[in-house]
């Protein structure tokens, strides 16, 4: 365990030189909150009847998704890992003491910690500041807290799981670009990051609901601002950690599997 | 990781460009540029010949048809970066699909007049991206020094840079543009004129010119920075994105930033109210043109930047 937490070390601390990137990233993602905000309020305006959330939850939910765009970017993924593969330079990770998994899953929870921490905070900061229904409160009470927090950390491990699997996948297809592309596609759409998953048609919506997408993002941003509680939200808690459970054991056989045929590319 | 984070929101699969990619993208540079060796070699002796200059627009086509060519040698990554693009776009319309099955307008605009103005701000983009890439990736180009062999050679820099780099993966985006436009089209009750279909071309073109503009003011900025500059992403993915709704619906203010601050509501809002009979006069057909202007500081905001630049010598 020791060797992973310190591998995680490393990776966050790498992460954390980047800053001037990140601070011209900040305003980048403000730009994004305020005019995702403007085009809901704009639908909110038209027809509150059929708007779906109070409008303070989804100003919370646009900034959430802003401030912790790191642990739910699935189109950022760790472009070393599957070059490695293609390059054959997976051998030498291969030859280390570590179990392959779990070292990539650790690699790619620090990247996403490193990046979130160091965005989340002015964003949240500033967003905190904004008159009220623009601006993101506190959550009702200490126990909506907790929960947020909770949910927010499986939700990150339902992400780096899945992009882990993604990568234990590329062992198999060699070139991940399809896979990664559809994955990613896929996932930001069903996942609740281009409109959020009340905003589907409820059909469709209690089926996305189940599915491991809705793991990702979308039950912490909506159990911070109390759009989602009582039996719901327990529900989706627990598909949130079924679905952390199942991608991870999946992964990892799926990897114990490759590791047994691998073959190295080049040299 | 550094790129990765730079160009965080900004839509593109290719963010994830990883060092083998850019390992190819050197390959195929090399080898775009003894092809355009050769062949500009060859253009030279037949100007010679001829006593004539290779016209900028022979030149040009050259260009761009080594870069498919040698883009054409990886067909599987085309295939998958421009079915990237698709896919991303595609989430985009699954988005305002879902929110117009659920409120049949906003403000005022239906779910057509919405695809309709989406498909020519998209289409606008990606031919903006297709044509002027070479100056989105322009600061790689300042970082490594490339910059100066352009400085060299006896052409325009600007027809250089152009001719630099051609998205052709950019045509999964410019494809589902062109499916929406006809469907925006085909499903609106617009009463179609003349003046009309013009006004179409022209928001094209207007809008073409208007992204280009941005991009040329990013690469014009890392002459002085080195990099790339993030934020500008709010000026081009931003508002491509953001684009997909009339700017009216974001309020007044934002309106009014985005008429007289950054020209984008004369190509894209202004027009869009002519097109539903919103509004009329003549002036409306050709304000998108107007907007085409833009490129006049940008150009002059290169030309200060090539006079300042330094090389980075490496």
């Amino acid at each position: 365990m020791k060797k992973y937490i310190s591998f995680f070390r490393l990776r966050t601390v790498m992460g954390l030189q980047y800053r001037v990137a990140a601070v011209s990233g900040i305003a980048t993602q403000f730009f994004w909150g305020f005019m995702e905000i403007f085009a809901l309020h704009a639908f909110y305006e038209t027809n509150r009847a059929a708007y779906p959330m109070t409008m303070e939850a989804t100003c919370a939910y646009v900034w959430l998704q802003q401030a912790f765009l790191a642990f739910f970017d699935v189109w950022v993924m760790d472009g070393e890992i599957t070059e490695t593969i293609v390059n054959g330079n997976v051998a030498y990770e291969l030859c280390r003491p570590l179990h392959i998994y779990d070292m990539w899953f650790a690699r790619g929870m620090a990247n996403r910690i490193s990046r979130a921490c160091l965005r989340c905070i002015p964003i949240l900061l500033v967003a905190s500041l904004l008159p009220k229904p623009y601006g993101i409160s506190l959550p009702a009470d200490g126990t909506h807290f907790v929960l947020f927090v909770l949910t927010l950390l499986l939700g990150l491990t339902v992400v780096v799981a899945s992009c882990t699997l993604v990568c234990v996948i590329s062992f198999f297809t060699i070139s991940a670009d399809g896979i990664r592309i559809l994955f990613a596609s896929m996932s930001e759409l069903l996942m609740g990051a281009v409109i959020p998953l009340p905003f589907f048609p409820e059909k469709i919506q209690r089926v996305l609901e189940m599915l491991p997408f809705a793991a990702m993002q979308n039950v912490a941003l909506r159990v911070y601002s109390g759009n989602l509680t009582g039996n719901e939200m327990w529900r989706a808690v627990c598909f949130q950690a079924f679905w952390a459970v199942v991608l991870i054991a999946g992964g990892k056989m799926l990897c114990n599997a490759a590791e047994k045929k691998v073959m190295i590319q080049g040299g | 990781m550094k790129t990765i984070i730079n160009r965080k929101k900004s839509d593109e699969t290719e963010i994830e460009k990883t060092e083998k990619d850019k390992v190819q993208d050197t390959k195929r540079m090399e080898e775009k540029g003894t092809k355009v060796r050769s062949r500009k070699a060859q253009d030279t002796k037949e100007a010679e010949e001829t006593g004539t200059k290779v016209s900028a627009a022979r030149l040009y086509r050259h260009y761009i048809s080594v870069i498919i060519r040698s883009k054409m040698q990886y067909k599987k990554s085309f295939f998958m970066y421009s079915l990237g693009t698709f896919l991303v776009s595609f989430n985009v319309f699954a988005g305002i699909f879902f929110m117009f099955r659920r409120f049949n307008n906003v403000k005022g605009f239906t779910y057509s007049e919405v695809l309709l103005c989406y498909s020519i701000v998209l289409m606008a983009f990606s031919l903006a991206e297709m044509f002027a890439r070479g100056f989105d990736t322009f600061p790689r180009m300042v970082r490594t020094g490339s910059f100066d062999r352009l400085l060299l050679r006896p052409r325009s820099i600007v027809l250089q840079v152009l001719g630099s780099q051609f998205e052709l993966t950019r045509i999964g985006r410019l494809l589902q543009a062109v499916l929406l436009l006809a469907c925006g089209i085909w499903k609106s009750d617009v009463r179609w004129t003349f003046e009309k279909a013009m006004t179409v071309v022209f928001m094209i073109v207007g809008g073409t010119a208007l992204f280009s503009g941005f991009f040329i003011i990013y690469a014009s900025l890392s002459f002085f920075t080195l990099e790339g500059l993030e934020f500008m992403n709010i000026f081009t993915n931003g508002l491509k994105e953001y684009g997909k709704y009339p700017m009216g619906i974001y309020g007044k203010g934002l309106l009014r930033i985005m008429t007289f601050l950054i020209p984008f509501a004369l190509v894209q809002y202004y027009p869009l109210l002519y097109l539903l009979d919103r509004r009329s006069g003549a002036g409306y057909i050709f304000l998108p043109l107007a907007a085409g202007l833009f490129l006049i500081p940008c150009y002059f905001l290169w030309r200060y930047g090539v006079r300042h630049y330094k090389s980075s010598g490496s």
